[in-house]
């Protein structure tokens, strides 16, 4: 399952999705909404997704995934929207056979998420301001072809 | 042709508007879209630098082809789930 949603996560939703009984691990990722960014103190977060692409980017993550790890299943969901302090705005749920391939292709997932998945996040402030959050130096280096 | 253009964050901000219909020649690419929104907008240049374009759901370069009916869209840096 990879999703764009505006609704709350449910996590056991996620469990649902990725567990079998070939499987002996599943490993469950949750983003929450933290209420300080390097200090500066968070009202809430906005995110915008462009819905299409972003669903299938991820399902090409899950893809690269299977291909890469011993892998049975992979779900990715994101939120958009107003999220307030503490909510989930992101869900991976990978099932392996084995919690190593698990652990790593989870960690894969969150990287790849961000480097090519179009969704944006917005901090608004307590002293209300706001703002689209600028990508970190790993973005840069990870674009395949700029304009 | 006829091609929907999508406008996302900052690129939405600065333009007002979210999409549109553009009408170009039949032998546009890309920067043909480009070119266009910097007549309107020569201050939407500046963030060319950092941006992806889009054709179709899929990443596409300034020298990418179009046809009747594609959908393109401007993608600023994305930044979903960073950090977390």
């Amino acid at each position: 399952m990879f999703k764009i949603t505006s609704e709350d996560i449910a996590e056991a939703q996620v469990r649902e999705v990725v567990e079998s009984p070939e499987s002996g691990a599943v490993v469950l990722f949750l983003g929450t909404v933290r209420d300080n960014t390097d200090g500066q103190q968070v009202k809430h977060l906005e995110y915008e997704a462009y819905t299409p692409m972003a669903e299938k980017k991820m399902a090409e993550i899950g893809q690269e995934i299977l291909e890469k790890w011993k892998i049975k299943r992979v779900a990715i969901i994101h939120r958009v929207g107003k999220l307030e302090i503490g909510e989930v705005s992101v869900a991976v749920g990978i099932a392996s056979p084995h919690r190593k391939d698990g652990f790593e292709a989870c960690k894969y997932a969150m990287d790849r998420l961000k480097q090519i998945v179009p969704i944006w996040k917005r901090e608004v402030w307590l002293d209300g301001d706001a703002e689209w959050v600028k990508p970190d130096t790993v973005f840069f280096e990870s674009i395949p072809k700029r304009i | 042709m006829n091609v929907t253009v999508k406008y996302f964050t900052v690129c939405h901000e600065m333009l007002d508007r979210s999409e549109e219909e553009m009408q170009l020649p039949e032998d546009a690419t890309v920067k043909t879209i480009l070119k266009r929104l910097e007549e309107e907008w020569a201050e939407i240049a500046e963030f060319y630098e950092v941006m992806q374009m889009s054709v179709n759901w899929e990443y596409a370069t300034e020298d990418t082809e179009l046809s009747e009916g594609d959908e393109v869209a401007l993608i600023p840096p994305v930044t979903g789930g960073k950090d977390v």
